[in-house]
Order: structure tokens, then sequence, then C-alpha cells
């Protein structure tokens, strides 16, 4: 018996498998222009490992935002839940704050007991998501893990536009100005942890944080997070598959 | 997943409703009725009843008329106050057109500011509403008001309010007002024979029917056809039981309360300014009317006064009334007073009554309505 978690966010599509009695096996793939056609190459590489999503034997949970575009799903249920699932899972701990830091949306999920009491969502706004990240790792001809490494080694610039749009333009005067790159991304990574620790804040709460997600495990975000909320936040090998992995779970407690 | 909502065959939806008055209000007019444009549920409209004017809500629930609003008013507004603006200044609103004069309350800074540029498109009365129950001589201070909005009526619609003819609008009113808490009261069975959905629909049309008589007997008519229903319904599975409270959801019907009932849940109550907050006390109907109206209308629980503990007892009564399972807090995008108030609720709510909440804040767009389904959704496998 397989079951099977899909989380198509709006980056990454993320697939976990749980045979019955054995660790999750997990990969990853760009969602693309077409949640659908991503679906497809999802059904076609579980094919390749002999593993058909159309049968008694196969249960398909979906998540994330393109969860209502896996046809083959038997059922979908939201991020939020998923990531409670898996980040209890892998955390170990079934009572902690989950802090999943998404392509387009940052949630805060309590978690008492294992099971999801409270959230919150960012506003309709991409500060403080991957999103923002990507535009200014973009911006300074890095990508999202480049970015990080740069930042380790600078002193943070200021950053303080919520806006991505407008943030991107202080971006640009301080590389017109000919500050060094690792300022500038420093700085970039400070203002995502500040809009995300204000989100928490907002949130409330006072125990350990799970980050989850995209950025789960970059252990310098978790620091500077951490710096900022004066929480502990830990970050988990395999945490960008919590949503996946969650869904997987639960797929497995209903059937 | 979402399922179809079922709704009658005889269901009228909002804005089929809201053209439907129009052609009433219409023939009103040729009839020589005068007709009083209103805003909100502070309005003591037993004034405009003694006066023999009808009353009607004016329109403030859509899109249109936000952006030619936003040509006068800040972008970064409540939605209803723009909308009825752009509505109003554009001529759009046939039933602000129909107005004789309008009848309106200091209730927000949005809305009081609002009204001093309506003043240049119709005849607008603003009643001074205190800004609290405590402050020394609130309660005299909106009785005069009440008298002075009596003599303005008065004058505008050419018929002088006796006490007479206000105890009977009194007596009259209390009566849709107990005809209105009935069906309300329907959310109370379980399970619920009617969506929230349609309750929410019927009680915000009301405002386009122009009689009590024919308000009653809708009321009436309506509640022995979802009492009838309960008797035919099977027992199904049970849906989580929810609260909608906060600002006004006219606007954010769909949005909201149909997509959540689309994704399993059962509205049964409502804690908003059309619901049973601002129905169930009567208005005393011996003694000085005055009097007895002021102490009403100053009673409703609307976050814009301050102190308001009473929204606090009003939820608590329902949420064991109508056995509530979580609470979804609406509230308008730069709805002060609702934005504020919402840290009380949630701590109300989640840490007295120990039940789930969701804080959604919203405008009249649908760019966000993925997003609020997703909280939606997440909301409801809370509860599951």
């Amino acid at each position: 018996m397989y079951f099977i978690g899909i989380d198509i966010g709006s980056t990454a599509a993320k697939t976990a498998v749980i045979k019955e009695g054995q660790e999750p096996r997990c990969f990853v793939l760009p969602t693309g222009w077409s949640s659908r056609e991503t679906a497809e190459t999802i059904r076609r590489r579980l094919a390749e490992e002999e593993i058909p999503v159309e049968t008694e034997e196969t249960k398909v949970l979906a998540t994330g935002y393109g969860r209502i575009s896996v046809p083959y799903a038997d059922r979908c249920i939201t991020e939020i839940t998923c990531h409670g699932r898996g980040g209890a899972y892998l955390s170990g701990s079934g009572d902690c704050t989950i802090i999943d830091v998404g392509g387009q949306d940052t949630k805060v999920i309590t978690l008492e007991d294992g099971v999801v009491t409270d959230f919150l969502m960012n506003d309709k706004c991409s500060a403080g998501t991957g999103k923002f990240l990507e535009i200014m790792a973009n911006r300074l001809g890095s990508h999202i893990s480049g970015l990080f490494e740069l930042a380790e080694g600078g002193k943070p610039l200021a950053i303080s536009a919520m806006c991505t749009v407008f943030a991107e333009s202080e971006v640009i005067s301080h590389i017109g100005s000919g500050a060094p790159r690792e300022d500038i991304a420093a700085g970039v990574v400070d203002s995502v942890a500040a809009k995300v620790a204000q989100l928490c804040m907002r949130h409330g709460g006072d125990g350990p944080c799970v980050l989850t997600g995209g950025l789960s495990e970059q252990a310098y975000f978790a620091e500077i997070l951490s710096g900022k909320l004066g929480r502990p936040v830990r970050g988990l090998k395999d945490g960008k598959y919590a949503g996946a992995i969650g869904a997987a779970l639960l797929c497995m407690d209903m059937r | 997943m979402t399922s179809e909502l079922k709704l009658p065959a005889n269901f009228e939806d909002y804005t089929d409703a809201k053209k439907n008055g129009f052609l009433r209000v219409m023939k009103l007019k040729e009839e020589g009725k005068k007709v009083v444009g209103t805003f909100c549920s502070y309005t003591p409209s037993e004034l405009v009843m003694a006066a023999d004017g009808v009353c009607v809500g004016l329109c403030g629930s859509s899109e249109d008329g936000i952006a030619f609003a936003e040509k006068t008013l800040p972008k970064n507004m409540c939605p209803l106050i723009k909308c009825s603006y752009g509505l109003a200044a554009s001529d759009a609103c046939p039933y602000f057109y129909f107005s004789d004069m309008i009848l309106a309350e200091t209730t927000c800074d949005g809305k009081k500011k609002m009204f001093e540029l309506m003043k240049k498109l119709k005849p607008v009365h603003v009643m001074q509403l205190p800004p609290g129950r405590e402050g020394t001589g609130a309660l005299d201070f909106w009785e005069q008001e009440i008298r002075r909005a009596a003599l303005a009526i008065g004058e505008q619609l050419g018929k002088e309010i006796t006490e007479e003819a206000l105890h009977r609008a009194i007596v009259q009113k209390n009566r849709e007002r107990r005809a209105m808490v009935e069906l309300y009261e329907v959310g109370r069975m379980e399970p619920c024979p009617v969506s929230g959905y349609e309750i929410s629909t019927i009680m915000d049309s009301l405002q386009f029917m122009f009689t009590s008589e024919e308000k009653i007997k809708l009321l009436e008519e309506k509640r022995n056809e979802f009492l009838a229903r309960a008797a035919e319904d099977g027992k199904g599975r049970r849906k989580p039981r929810i609260m909608i409270t906060g600002c006004p959801t006219i606007g954010v019907r769909d949005k909201i309360i149909k997509q959540a009932e689309l994704l399993g849940a059962s509205v049964v109550a409502f804690d908003s300014c059309s619901g049973p907050r601002a129905q169930k006390e009567a208005v005393s109907e011996s003694g000085d009317p005055y009097l007895a109206l002021a102490k009403k209308y100053l009673n409703i629980n609307c976050a814009v006064m301050s102190p308001n503990p009473g929204r606090l007892d009003a939820l608590d009564e329902m949420i064991a009334d109508y056995r509530i399972d979580g609470v979804i807090e609406v509230v308008l995008q730069a709805c002060h007073t609702f934005a504020i108030e919402a840290a009380e609720v949630k701590r109300f709510i989640t840490k007295e009554k120990k039940l789930p909440y969701l804080y959604l804040e919203t405008d009249y767009s649908q760019a966000d309505s993925g997003q609020i389904d997703t909280r939606l959704s997440a909301f409801l496998e809370m509860m599951q």
C-alpha cells in the first residue's frame, strides 16, 4: 500500500511517497507554468518507479495552491493542515509553532498535541515570502541559496520598504552606490526575517518554533529569525517536504 | 472540496431583491410617498414610519462605485463607505436617487466625514451619535438628537411627527424585530435546515420591502418553510456550526459566507449589525417614546462604541444558544474600530470559550478570494 502526498506550491512541486511501514521518500520538481502539467509529470515519475496512482493500492492526497489541479488525487487538504502534520512528524514535536515561508504565502501555525489550533497567513503582499527572496537574489545575480551564502559574510544594509517593488528600488540604489553585494544580501535576509517575525509576534505564542518549507534547511535564516523573535527556531532536514510528507501521513490517517 | 449549495427554487438573490425593490420604490414615489435613505442599524427608522415615510437601505455593497469614490476619498478606506459614496455621487444608486433625504449618524470617522461630502448631493440629516454609553449625559444627548432628527424629518417630509404616531411606529417595528429574531433563531436547530447564505440574503433584502406588514409576512413564511424543511431533512453528516461576527457582510457574502458553506460549514449565527444583536432588544412601548428609542438604539453593540463590553456578552450568549463550533470574524479593510476590537474578541473566543477563531480582513474585490478559500478550508479542517 502506498500513501502519496503531493504539494504543488507556487514555485516548487513536492512529492512524498510512503510505502506502508517505511520512511517517506521525496522528490521535487519546479511547478512551472501549469500545475496540471506538473501533476502529469509527477504521475509519470511515479509510474517509472512502478507506483501506479490510480489503483486501490495507492491513496493520493494533494495540497498547496495547485491542489485542485491533481486529477488523480483522492482528497485535497490545505497546506496549513499538511505543514502542521508534516512539521510535527519531522520535528518529533506536537507542541510548537510551525513557520512556513512559502513562495507566495507565509504561514504561522500553532500546533497543540499535534493538531493545528490556530494559524495566521500574510496579507495579499509578497514581502516576507520566498518570492521576495527570489526577486532580490535575481537582482544580485544569484539564486536563493547563493543569497544566503552571500548574506553570511555581510553586514545588513537597511531595506525598510514593506513593498517588494519599493524594496527592489532600495536594492537598486544600494547597488548603484557601490555597496558590497554581501551587505545587500544580508539586508535582504534581514528584511524577510523581520517581516516573518512580525507575523509571528502578531500570531502570539512563546514556545519553540520549527521552520518548514523552502527555507527550512537555511540554518543562517533560522538563526537570524530566532534572534528577532527571541525564541529558538529550528530548521529541519527535508523541511521543504513537510507539506508533502504531512499530506502522505494524513492520507494514511484517513484510510 | 466544494459541493453545490442547495438553494430553493423560490430563492431570490440579493441582486434580484435590489432590482425588484427598485420598481417598488419607483411606484411608491409615483404615489406621492416620501423616501428616506439610511445606512446603518443605529437609524431609528420609527421616526420615518411615524412621518408616514418609507426607509430604504442605500447601496454600499459592491465594487461598483469604488473607483468613482476614489477620485475624492482616500484609497485606504472602508469599502462600504467608498461604495456608498461612489454609487450616490455617480448616480448609480437608484435608492439614493429616489430619496427625499438621507438620515445618517456619526458612527465612525470615515462615515461622518463622507456625509459632509454627501450633503452637497442631497439633504442629509446627520444625527450625532455619542462615542460611548458611559460619558456624562450620553443618553440624554442621544435622546435630544433623536428629537432633533424628528423635527428635521417632519419638516423634510412635510408631516409633523406626533407622539401617537411614534408610539404606533414603535409597536409595529417591534413586531418586525420579533419576526426577524424568530427567523434567525431557526439557526439554533441542529442540523440547521437553512444555509447561512440564504438566511442572511433574506435579512439583508428586507431593506427593499417598504411596508412593515409585507416584511413580517415574508419572515413568517420563510420561517414556516424552513421548519417544514427541517421536518423533511434526514440527519446528514454533522457540519461545523459557524458564527459570523464583525462588520456588515453584504458586500462579501459570496466570498465568505457562501464559500464557507461550499467548503463544508453550516453558518448558523450572525453577530453583525443586521443580525439579532441589533434586533433582540425591543423598544419600550410605555413611557416617553423618544427616551425609549434613545435607550434601545444606544445599546446596539457596534465596535464604534467605546467601551463595548455588550458585544462579548452577546457573543457568549449566542455561542451557547446556537451551539457554535467556530467563529469567523469579518473585518472590512481599514475599519479600525472592528479591527482593534478583534484582539479582544479573539482572546475571548480562543481563551475563554476555547473555540477556533478565524480573522478575515478583506474588501469587495475578488483579488484575495483564493487566499480566503485556503484560510476557510484550513479553519474548517481544524474542526474535523
